[in-house]
């Protein structure tokens, strides 16, 4: 590398500025160069993933400073089964797609909900948590259970457009009176006015909007079944072109699966109906 | 329309987007803009009739009350109406469980309320506009008569002034039908709430939307050749010869 040093009082001319323009082209393409072979696909054997904190129980840092949560176990037990080493980065959310597109890091984990707009952007796994859906009503509810029976002729209010809206309009949709919604928060005002008998939420959404003052309880069990409705859950997300680092996580995922220690990992942060487990370890 | 629906089936199966059951909610969907929008097109012209005549008042306190009225109702976006009549009205201390709670309970009837009053506004100022333009002579021409201004107002102003207001009035009724469109916020399942469920569930922006399109284009021709017809027919006179 020859540095192009002007001595003092000696004019610039032309013809330094052509070489130096000659230079900065030759410069420009070996970076181009560069760029272009790193935008193939490559084997990693150190993986960056991309975080938001905190996420509670999802992902967190304990008192004492070390990070904790289902996605920070479950993407450490993902790294061992595929023999990759793994540090985790940490990124505020609106920034953590741009961030995996700008080599930030490799991955995201970081409960990410799989959607198609972000399918535009984003490479997913197989979702590794799907979030149960729950029914919500006002406790003193004269409501016994949420079959087809109960329901008969009762409003249902639901966020359009959302897997819970498909379920209850497929299952409900002939018996009971469905209202739909733009925002969880217009489901909780009218769930306060009484127009709605019930209302049918992902469970951390209904959990912020309605169970925070004790005016309303979950009703019936937690659903994550059938897979055709609630099938979508959190994925990890990657690079597109980096498929083949997609699927060594799909495999390990699949791998945990069986082997039971995705069960003891989810156990440790889930109650059996999905609801928060309480952490020991947790402010 | 059921039958015809289930006949349609076998030429549909192919289609992801519009089975049967789509077109069905298409079709209630139909049927729930063409009533909300009748009904509160019908009350608002009942409505804009007496108020037109007050806002036309020599005594000025009616007047000016009605033009407050028209002020108010034109002067905000018509979906603010419809919240402040659907959310709004929910939250007033005592309302609920009262006699009208089973009407405010229900989305279709604040949304007629708001409907109704917006529509209302407009109409009068338009009957107004029209009143206030009746040719002085055909006044003077009654006074000459003797006609007390009540019997002036039944045979001479109001059957001109409400012929002369028809196509300004033909335009309302269109910008009723498309302002109709915001009806799917309070939850009632109109045309365009059931092109943003089908859009939502399928993914498919440009069937679902362009279909309720169509459908709103439709219901605006079939407006439109109402109201040229009444044109032809009640302003004759006024056509050049």
């Amino acid at each position: 590398m020859v540095i192009i040093q002007r001595r003092p009082g000696s004019p610039g001319g032309p013809f330094k500025r052509e070489t130096m323009m000659k230079r900065l082209l030759t410069v420009s393409l070996l970076g181009a160069a560069i760029a272009a072979g790193s935008a193939q696909a490559r084997d990693y054997d150190t993986v960056r993933i991309g975080v938001d904190i905190p996420y509670v129980p999802m992902e967190y840092r304990t008192p004492s400073g070390e990070l904790a949560g289902f996605d920070i176990e479950l993407g450490n037990a993902l790294c061992e089964q595929a023999e990759l080493k793994c540090n985790w980065v940490e990124q505020g959310w609106d920034g953590i797609i741009p961030g995996l597109m700008s080599r930030k890091f490799d991955a995201i984990m970081s409960s990410m909900t799989i959607n198609d707009e972000r399918r535009q952007q984003v490479l997913f796994s197989d979702p590794y948590l799907v979030p149960p859906s729950a029914w919500f009503a006002p406790a003193s509810t004269d409501l016994a259970g949420v079959d087809s029976n109960d329901l008969k002729d009762r409003s249902i209010g639901v966020q359009r457009g959302t897997v819970q809206d498909n379920y209850v309009t497929d299952e409900f949709g002939d018996v009971a009176n469905i209202q739909r919604y733009a925002s969880a928060d217009d489901v909780a005002v009218d769930m306060e006015t009484g127009r709605l008998d019930i209302a049918f939420l992902d469970y951390p959404t209904g959990q912020a909007a309605l169970l925070e003052g004790g005016e309303y309880k979950t009703l019936g069990e937690m659903m994550t079944e059938p897979k055709e409705y609630f099938g979508d859950g959190f994925g990890m997300a990657f690079r597109q072109r980096d498929e083949a680092l997609a699927e060594k996580f799909n495999e390990a995922l699949a791998t945990l699966k069986s082997n039971g220690t995705y069960d003891e990992i989810h156990d440790k942060y889930f109650n059996e109906d999905g609801t928060n487990a309480p952490q020991p370890d947790q402010e | 329309m059921q039958e015809l629906l289930q006949s349609l089936a076998p030429w549909l199966d192919d289609n992801a987007i519009f089975t049967a059951s789509t077109l069905a909610q298409y079709w209630d969907g139909f049927v729930n803009t063409v009533q909300l929008v009748f009904i509160s097109l019908l009350l608002g012209l009942f409505l804009a009739v007496p108020l037109a005549i007050g806002r036309a008042s020599p005594i000025r306190v009616i007047s000016r009350m009605i033009w407050l009225f028209t002020w108010v109702f034109r002067g905000t976006p018509l979906l603010i109406q419809l919240y402040i009549a659907y959310y709004g009205l929910a939250f007033i201390p005592g309302v609920q469980g009262s006699i009208v709670w089973p009407l405010i309970k229900d989305p279709l009837y604040p949304a007629l309320l708001a409907f109704t009053l917006n529509t209302a506004a407009y109409t009068t100022e338009i009957f107004y506009g029209a009143i206030k333009a009746m040719p002085r002579g055909e006044l003077e021409a009654a006074r000459a008569y003797g006609m007390s201004p009540m019997l002036a107002y039944r045979r001479i102003i109001l059957p001109s002034a409400l012929r002369r207001a028809l196509p300004a009035y033909g335009n309302e009724v269109i910008f009723m039908l498309h302002a109709s469109a915001i009806a799917s916020v309070v939850t009632i399942a109109d045309l365009t709430g059931v092109a943003y469920n089908i859009y939502s569930r399928y993914y498919a922006p440009f069937s679902a939307f362009i279909f309720v399109a169509l459908c709103y284009m439709v219901l605006s021709f079939a407006i439109q050749g109402i109201f040229r017809l009444l044109e032809k027919r009640m302003l004759a006179h006024l056509k050049p010869r």
